[in-house]
């Protein structure tokens, strides 16, 4: 027997109707400085910090409005999708991870291409999509730069890349790597041809999207603190068992030691465009 | 052989109960038909093993530290080789080796990866991973064979480009890419040999070529198998699951049917049991590709490339 035993009714009610019903998303802790802001104050910022001026990661759609006139953006090879060709598991299919990433976005993959116009200027662009299974290139991403490059070749005008993503999709194996050749090989042509490229690397670009088309813009443009690099710092970490030095591999890092030309705010990366634009396309 | 995989073992015994036997042999004593016996028994046994090899026996195959690398092709396939150094930049990466040299009396560049044997050379030469001055480098010689009209020969066998800070820091990524776009533009035959490990993007750094061949146990993958299973299982010791799923194998590769052109074939216990055998049949398969290449005008090869990556796409749509 309990040698005390409750007599009355615990108190209910009246303390869980003093809780505040917060819901979720209503504050966002910033990844760099961990304050924590208004989701709505962001957002209205551009998905900008207020305070420390981290630039969150967005979405294809969102970044395509942001630079893009409205209403300009014509997409192309929208329906493309990922194909599981060599049957390959790890804790899940590849077939079911695509399948879940579809789900996830409504369809795509993790790039959306098409053509529009900066301030006027005819452009063929390309914005990464890092929810869609890390941004990684695969079959898909890669046949779908090459196509938005030839298309800029055809018509002549500058070929934008928005980058976001940690690499080659592993699951594709040996074909993913051949990506970054195929994607590589087709900046050739635009070279002879005169074409302009400017690549925006946009955090994280890491691994066999560095590698390839991404550091070979005419331009290489970074977004503020993104982490760009070849090898993830995990990697390097474990490789020369040493701790990495505070700021390694982010935009002021690359263009300290000139990989890129220059860092833009975001709010500035529509104006910034448009005038590399005009100088390049002597108009 | 002086050493040996875990597989190798029970052949490596044969064998050397053979080389015992035939020691002891003397006028007087006579072992001649128990070699034969053994002899036939180790032959095969070895075809046995080797009939059935895992992915990852042959990754391991593809990394035996007996294994020929560049420089013993280099001896075994071609003459009047010279080297040459540096990227004109920085300083010279021993981790790719560059030169010249003649294919049957044929002028012609020569670039690979190389590894080192013991302690002291492997340090030497960064374990066969190349920092952006090796790509560079690769790049500046690739450029002089075409000043020159020189067909280039490219032996890939490396875990991958070094990710160090330096590395970082003078561009691993941008040396990596611009060798991409440049190769991909080459008026000259470019004909690649992966001839051990084809570790992701630091074996593509030269390797974008008219012709991409496979020796039978080398591999070619996006990562690692360790580098794979680390990610996907936090687990690097799950590399052999890795290495199945990530299907690098030759055979693997060519049935793609778009990848590469050619699996070169190995002597039956790999290319470490018998170097010249196994140059042999390179020198055959290469000089086979650059006669076919030779036909072409610097633009249709150019165009050849080009349309030979540019097929490498599975989507639907």
């Amino acid at each position: 027997m309990a040698w005390f035993k409750r007599k009355k009714k615990p108190l209910t009610g009246a303390v869980e109707a003093k809780k505040v019903q917060m819901p979720e998303g209503v504050w966002t802790k910033c990844k760099n400085c961990d304050e924590i802001i208004y989701t709505k104050e962001i957002e209205r910022n551009l998905n900008v910090c207020p305070k420390c001026d981290y630039h969150f990661r967005i979405s294809a759609r969102a970044r395509i409005d942001l630079v893009l006139d409205g209403g300009s953006f014509e997409e192309v090879d929208a329906g493309m999708q990922s194909v599981d060709f060599l049957g390959f598991k790890d804790s899940k299919k590849y077939k079911e991870r695509i399948k879940a990433a579809l789900a996830k976005a409504g369809g795509g993959d993790a790039i959306v291409c098409g053509t529009g116009a900066i301030e006027g200027l005819p452009v063929a662009v390309g914005v990464f999509d890092f929810s869609f299974m890390g941004g990684s290139m695969g079959s898909v991403v890669g046949e779908k730069i090459t196509r938005i490059m030839e298309k800029g070749l055809e018509l002549k005008c500058p070929v934008i890349i928005f980058s976001s993503s940690g690499g080659a999709r592993m699951q594709e194996s040996i074909l993913s790597l051949m990506q970054m050749a195929k994607t590589s090989a087709v900046l050739a042509k635009l070279k002879a041809e005169g074409v302009p490229f400017i690549s925006v690397l946009t955090d994280p670009t890491t691994g066999g999207v560095t590698a390839s088309f991404a550091m070979l813009g005419d331009i290489n443009m970074a977004e503020p603190k993104a982490l760009i690099g070849f090898a993830g710092p995990r990697v390097i970490e474990q490789t020369i068992r040493q701790q990495l030095p505070d700021g390694f591999q982010r935009s002021e890092f690359l263009l300290e030691h000139g990989m890129v030309d220059m860092i833009v705010q975001r709010q500035e990366m529509k104006a910034r465009l448009a005038q590399i634009l005009r100088i390049f396309t002597k108009s | 052989m002086q050493h040996y995989l875990d597989f190798e073992k029970p052949i490596v015994d044969l064998q050397q109960k053979i080389r015992e036997l035939r020691d002891y042999s003397t006028d007087n004593v006579d072992f001649s038909s128990e070699i034969k016996k053994l002899e036939k028994k180790a032959t095969k046994l070895r075809d046995e093993i080797f009939s059935k090899l895992s992915r990852w026996q042959r990754t391991q195959l593809a990394r035996h530290q007996d294994r020929p690398y560049t420089l013993d092709y280099i001896e075994h396939v071609f003459t009047d080789w010279f080297e040459v150094h540096g990227d004109r930049n920085f300083r010279d990466d021993p981790a790719l080796v560059c030169g010249f040299a003649r294919l049957d009396g044929e002028p012609c560049a020569v670039i690979g990866h190389q590894k080192g044997r013991d302690t002291k050379s492997k340090v030497y030469r960064n374990f066969g991973m190349p920092n952006p001055e090796g790509y560079r480098k690769a790049l500046r010689v690739m450029k002089m064979a075409e000043q020159f009209g020189l067909p280039i020969f490219c032996f890939v066998d490396t875990p991958g480009a070094f990710p160090g800070i330096g590395a970082e820091e003078r561009g691993q990524a941008e040396a990596i890419a611009r060798n991409l776009r440049e190769m991909a533009a080459l008026t000259v035959p470019v004909i690649v040999t992966i001839t051990g490990e084809g570790g992701s993007g630091g074996a593509l750094a030269i390797a974008v070529g008219n012709r991409v061949l496979m020796l039978q146990y080398s591999v070619y993958a996006v990562i690692s198998p360790e580098g794979c299973a680390a990610i996907l299982w936090s687990d690097g010791a799950r590399g052999p699951e890795a290495a199945e799923a990530l299907k690098l194998t030759a055979a693997d590769i060519d049935s793609l049917g778009c990848v590469i052109d050619e699996v070169v074939p190995e002597p039956v216990g790999g290319a470490h049991t018998d170097y010249v055998l196994a140059a042999a049949n390179l020198k055959r398969s290469l000089k086979k590709h650059l006669g076919e290449l030779q036909a072409l005008s610097g633009e249709e090869l150019v165009e050849q490339r080009y349309q030979k990556f540019r097929a490498m796409t599975r989507v639907q749509e």
